[in-house]
């Protein structure tokens, strides 16, 4: 059961805080500008396949840096070259504009690289097991997405909270007009944050290709999940974003772990179930089966009940 | 508004006041006479469908403001609810003609509109868009998991020639299930521009435009809202009805987001702000799919292209485009915008050839298998190893490209000058 | 030269933007191969697809059917889904193609089995005849066995049978863990599984019967996680395509070394993936004539397939040759195209395979009755590897059609 436990929290981590990576960019992006990106997951799997040409040339490692920065400029561009112009058909016209730029990426990278998975894998020297505890092995490239991902959560807090840059962005959260008045390039600052958030994506994109495979669909697989963490975190909060994506790794994960079902409880509680009512679905699914649906009721009941968000200052 | 000009109400008669209504009815019934390869039928019944479903979506998104990620609920749903009624009137063998199952995924429809609509309508805008999400995602997740409702991955089917014969029809060819979907599409579209009418669809507009302004008249915007969105949810319904009927199956695709994505570019290609835009959207959408894809493996990112270039360029839709057009036409000054047509056009029609051409070899190297470098193209066969072809199309679409651009100052002056004129005229 | 009356014809379809193809008698005789070809299991369908082109390819060589039409096989995109199959089936019989193959997903092909029959009772001047080559759920050859339907491979009740007498004859397995697909084929193999093993071996107590959503999973570590903490002995898993792919990974990557009896471990990178830590120890069952090869026909056939698609291909499942082999015989035994004289013709038909095994396509539920064979993982005797990875499967045991074989419930309806 321990053993359950120990490795349960370990791969929730690893999930939450790779989720973790495409949310900041995302929240970052959305505080400033009002913009849901719908994109952004797509972008996530363009860094992926970027580090997948790279790495069969290059190796892993250059693609770990070349590939965010191709990422970062191809969001730059789009904000720059589309975003910008859409922006006067209101809020709106934008966000089905991300929508059809997340359609055309999915599409561009079928065009390109085809529909089958690709053969991205991590490098030899994180392909070994870390440590063994209760003879299950923790790889290393688990522990190398954690440390990347840890960094990053560091970096940027620095930089939010400790250099001017940060300042600017943060009062251009709240307050683009007087930023502008002040003689700071708003503008400038959006593209750079839309960059920069796309670049984080491209990295998430990066590491987690060779775990969760690189595929046409990954995109999708993440899509809706990073806007349950916005939302769930609180739009533009950082560390809201940061925790509401461990809630999300870790309740997917553990979710898994658990066979329960209503029924259970009932027959705990001494009360016989039939099974073959035609309601009985709803008592014999188990906790396992539900994981996908919790998410998504989560996302619901606080946009309902608290639009805030746990730890967000303004409403979606 | 395309039909609202033609049906302007007037002293006309009935027939002249209805005439594009005639007229559609006349192409439906005719159609399948015309086109009548299997193939054809198919289509028509897709593009029928997707015609409901679009409009229907379009009562939110266009009438109301309200940007739903998760339309194909109501539609998903609303199939689950038809087939359920084939298969169990079907085995239990009481009395249910077919054409009235749809029916039954419209009330799906509209009692789960009432339900999600409830708590989602509160608010325009961000959160309705997030919440339709969350929804979207949280049925289709189920619709995998209560297998004894949805069937599963694989979903629930039934025989539709099972049921009550009506007036001797069983259904069973695919041309009388397509004069039966024809004739609810007509009926549905119908109502839909009737609903478009009403006091309440005339508010959904207000609620849409000024919620505040909406409110001081003394409408509450949340209902007016929950009301048109109940209306969608009716209307999805009966679309899921319809393809429940036609296909003889429904599973989680038909609730899940890339139904829902679909509706929404059908809808914003064709024009969200026109009542004909959705039915122009799933027309040109349906036959690109169909057609396209019989010639071109990467259709899908060729429509993703033509939406990305509507949302930037041409927010109005391809009906828009055509309304801009319909003042010029009615003081017959479309001869003088040929020329400049022509002018834009050529080159824009080698930049599209280029830019096609160049995404064609692209994808070909990616899929071709060893040995192969030949790919047909255009009527021709094209060498992917050697440069020229990759050179002549990449020309094609840069110098394409620029002498469109330079041409474009000179169409915006005609068709300027053109409306100015036609203005003139409908002033007078 | 067009005749007026074709003309008008033509011009009424092109006014209503369709070009539908007259078919004409020397046309080539095609089949329409429905399966995914995009998605996580794409690898799966274009593999399949490329190996029934390529044994086409071979009978077109040696003279096609009917004393010289081609055979033609034309791919179909269904996304692993039962609705876009029917979707894909409407454009098959809309463009006159009598003839279709599908394997992937047993949830596809009960859609599929139930659509072609109710389809061929509505327009039987248009019917079509529906060969599986791959979907394994038993109850296509009994409670819904149809007419029109033909299944190339051995039924999962029969591979399960060979598996759990392999499983059976260890006799210190104590604890086995069963996971699969949440769709008819992973329910099915799980019910074989507990009711062969409760048959064969009663003291082997099941840990865990775990069902996950298909091609949805992408890191299998918390079922690993869950499988290690059961204290299972070994693995009983159906999976496929890429749900096989990422359960051998994390499988590999947690150091997760008891066997897995499996259909579908092998090929389309899984062998790649399972590598070292799976030698000897994981198994699975198929028709498997490659290691080593069984007839020298087959060796020249695979060598001649690989150096096709510079070996980054291999022939994973040969069950498709057979497919393809006895439809042809099946046309020119009818002399006709004719779906209902070509089923005539299949029923009861023996053939002797590339690889030297006599299979009979029984007449009562239209299930294939051919021997079957358990390999073993390994990188030592391979011939054929897989994958380029050095690794491949090799045959450890055969079962004899006539000891693989299953009885039927299958009620079939004929026309």
């Amino acid at each position: 059961m321990l053993e359950l436990i120990v490795f349960s929290l370990l791969n929730g981590l690893v999930y939450g805080l790779l989720l973790f990576m495409l949310s900041s960019g995302l929240t970052l992006i959305f505080s400033m500008m009002g913009v849901l990106n719908f994109a952004h997951a797509s972008l996530y799997m363009l860094g992926a396949y970027f580090a997948y040409s790279i790495s069969a040339k290059v190796g892993f490692w250059p693609g770990l840096v070349i590939a965010p920065v191709l990422v970062g400029v191809v969001g730059a561009l789009i904000e720059r070259y589309g975003l910008r112009n859409v922006h006067r058909y209101g809020h709106v016209a934008e966000l089905i504009f991300t929508f059809g730029i997340a359609f055309l990426i999915e599409e561009s990278i079928q065009l390109i690289w085809g529909k089958q998975t690709m053969d991205y894998r991590e490098p030899e020297i994180l392909s070994v097991p870390l440590f063994t505890l209760w003879g299950t092995d923790f790889p290393a490239y688990k522990a190398f997405m954690l440390a990347v991902s840890i960094g990053i959560f560091i970096a940027l807090l620095l930089v939010l909270t400790r250099t001017r840059v940060g300042l600017i962005i943060q009062a251009a959260i709240t307050h683009p007009n007087q930023v502008a008045m002040l003689g700071h390039n708003v503008p400038l600052v959006f593209t750079g944050v839309f960059g920069v958030g796309s670049a984080l994506a491209g990295l998430a994109g990066v590491i987690a290709g060779p775990a969760l495979g690189t595929f046409p669909g990954m995109a999708a697989v993440l899509g809706s999940i990073v806007f349950v963490v916005i939302v769930v975190g609180g739009l533009g909060s950082l560390w809201g974003a940061f925790l509401a994506s461990l809630l999300i790794g870790m309740l997917q994960t553990f979710a898994v772990a658990v066979d329960y079902s209503l029924e259970d409880l009932f027959a705990e509680i001494g009360i016989s179930t039939s099974k073959t009512s035609a309601l009985s679905d709803l008592y014999t699914v188990t906790v396992a089966q539900i994981g996908p649906i919790l998410p998504y009721l989560l996302l619901v009941l606080i946009l309902i009940f608290r639009p805030t968000g746990l730890f967000g200052k303004r409403e979606v | 508004m395309a039909v609202a000009n033609t049906a302007a109400p007037g002293r006309s008669s009935f027939l002249r006041r209805n005439a594009i209504w005639w007229a559609a009815l006349v192409l439906v019934v005719l159609l399948p006479q015309v086109a009548r390869s299997g193939t054809a039928i198919a289509v028509l019944n897709q593009m029928c469908i997707m015609v409901i479903f679009s409009l229907s979506y379009n009562m939110l998104l266009g009438q109301g403001g309200m940007l739903s990620f998760g339309h194909a609920v109501y539609f998903g749903l609303g199939g689950y609810f038809a087939m359920h009624l084939i298969q169990l009137a079907g085995g239990a063998g009481f009395f249910m003609p077919l054409p009235l199952t749809p029916i039954a995924g419209g009330l799906a429809g509209l009692f789960f509109g009432l339900l999600f609509g409830s708590f989602s309508t509160n608010r325009a805008g961000t959160v309705f868009a997030m919440i339709s999400l969350g929804i979207g995602e949280m049925i289709a997740a189920s619709s995998l998991i209560f297998v004894k409702f949805s069937g599963g991955e694989e979903g629930i089917t039934a025989d539709r020639t099972d049921l009550t014969p009506f007036f001797g029809h069983r259904f069973g060819s695919e041309v009388e299930v397509y004069y039966l979907i024809a004739g609810w599409m007509m009926l549905s579209a119908w109502l839909m521009y009737r609903f478009s009418r009403t006091p309440l669809g005339r508010m959904a507009n207000a609620v849409r435009d000024n919620p505040e302004r909406a409110e001081f008249v003394g409408y509450s915007q949340r209902r007016v809202r929950l009301l048109s969105f109940m209306a969608a949810g009716f209307f999805a319904g009966i679309a899921g009805g319809l393809f429940a009927l036609n296909y003889e199956i429904v599973t989680e695709e038909t609730v899940n987001l890339v139904t829902s994505g679909i509706v929404l570019l059908q809808a914003y290609i064709g024009g969200v702000g026109f009542f004909a835009g959705p039915i122009v959207g799933a027309v040109v959408y349906t036959l690109l799919q169909t057609l396209l894809s019989n010639y071109t493996e990467i259709w899908a990112f060729y429509v993703g292209l033509i939406f990305v270039a509507t949302v930037m360029y041409a927010p109005t839709g391809l009906t828009g485009i055509i309304m801009m057009h319909l003042p010029i036409y009615r003081v017959r000054k479309l001869r003088t915008l040929a020329l400049p047509y022509l002018k834009v056009g050529v080159p824009a029609l080698c930049c599209a050839i280029g830019v096609i051409g160049m995404l064609e070899l692209l994808h070909y190297l990616s899929v071709r298998a060893v040995g192969q470098s030949t790919k047909r193209l255009f009527w021709m066969s094209l060498n992917v190893e050697q440069p020229t072809p990759w050179i002549v199309f990449g020309l094609l679409a840069v110098g394409g490209f620029f002498v469109a651009r330079r041409m474009a100052p000179a169409l915006v002056a005609a068709w300027e000058a053109a409306s100015a004129q036609a203005q003139g005229r409908g002033e007078r | 030269m067009i005749d007026r009356r074709q003309f008008t014809r033509l011009a009424a379809v092109l006014a209503a933007g369709l070009v539908a193809f007259p078919t004409l008698a020397a046309d080539p005789v095609r089949i329409g191969f429905i399966d995914p070809l995009s998605g996580p299991f794409a690898a799966v369908g274009t593999s399949g697809l490329r190996q029934a082109q390529f044994t086409a390819d071979e009978i077109n060589k040696a003279g096609g059917v009917l004393g010289g039409r081609k055979l033609v096989v034309v791919g179909f995109d269904n996304k692993i889904s039962p609705k876009e199959s029917l979707i894909q089936l409407k454009r098959v019989i809309g463009d006159g193609i009598q003839f279709i193959m599908q394997g992937n997903s047993s949830g596809v092909a009960n859609a599929l089995i139930d659509a072609v029959a109710k389809h061929n009772e509505r327009e039987p001047d248009k019917r079509v005849l529906y060969l599986n080559y791959s979907a394994v759920d038993p109850s296509l050859t009994n409670e819904k066995c149809s007419y029109w339907h033909f299944r190339f491979d051995a039924n999962a009740d029969m591979k399960m049978n060979a598996l759990t007498d392999v499983i059976a004859a260890n006799k210190k397995m104590k604890k086995i863990y069963i996971i699969g697909q949440d769709y008819s084929f992973g329910k099915a193999v799980a019910a074989a599984a507990v009711r062969d093993l409760s048959l064969k071996r009663p003291d082997i107590e099941i840990v865990g019967n775990e069902l996950h959503p298909i091609g949805k999973v992408k890191d299998f570590s918390p079922y690993i996680a869950k499988i290690k903490a059961s204290g299972a002995q070994a693995v009983i898993t159906g999976n496929w395509g890429a749900d096989m792919l990422n359960l051998s990974k994390a499988a590999s990557d947690a150091g997760l070394e008891i066997p897995f009896y499996t259909y579908y471990a092998a090929g389309n990178g899984i062998t790649k993936a399972i590598g070292a830590g799976g030698v000897g120890k994981v198994r699975l069952v198929h028709e498997g004539p490659s290691n080593p090869p069984l007839t020298d026909a087959w060796r020249n056939l695979e060598k001649r397939y690989e150096a096709k698609y510079n070996d980054k291909e291999n022939f994973t499942q040969p069950r498709i040759s057979n497919t393809v082999h006895m439809l042809a015989n099946a046309i020119n035994k009818a002399k006709s195209t004719d779906p209902a004289k070509v089923a005539a013709a299949l029923e009861g038909m023996r053939y002797t395979t590339i690889w030297g095994d006599v299979v009979t396509m029984r007449a009562s539920d239209h299930q294939l009755q051919m021997p079957i064979r358990i390999s073993v993982h390994t990188n030592k005797g391979i011939e054929f590897d897989m994958d380029h990875s050095g690794y491949g499967l090799l045959t450890e045991s055969e079962v004899s059609a006539h000891v693989a074989s299953t009885p039927t419930t299958c009620k079939m309806k004929r026309p």
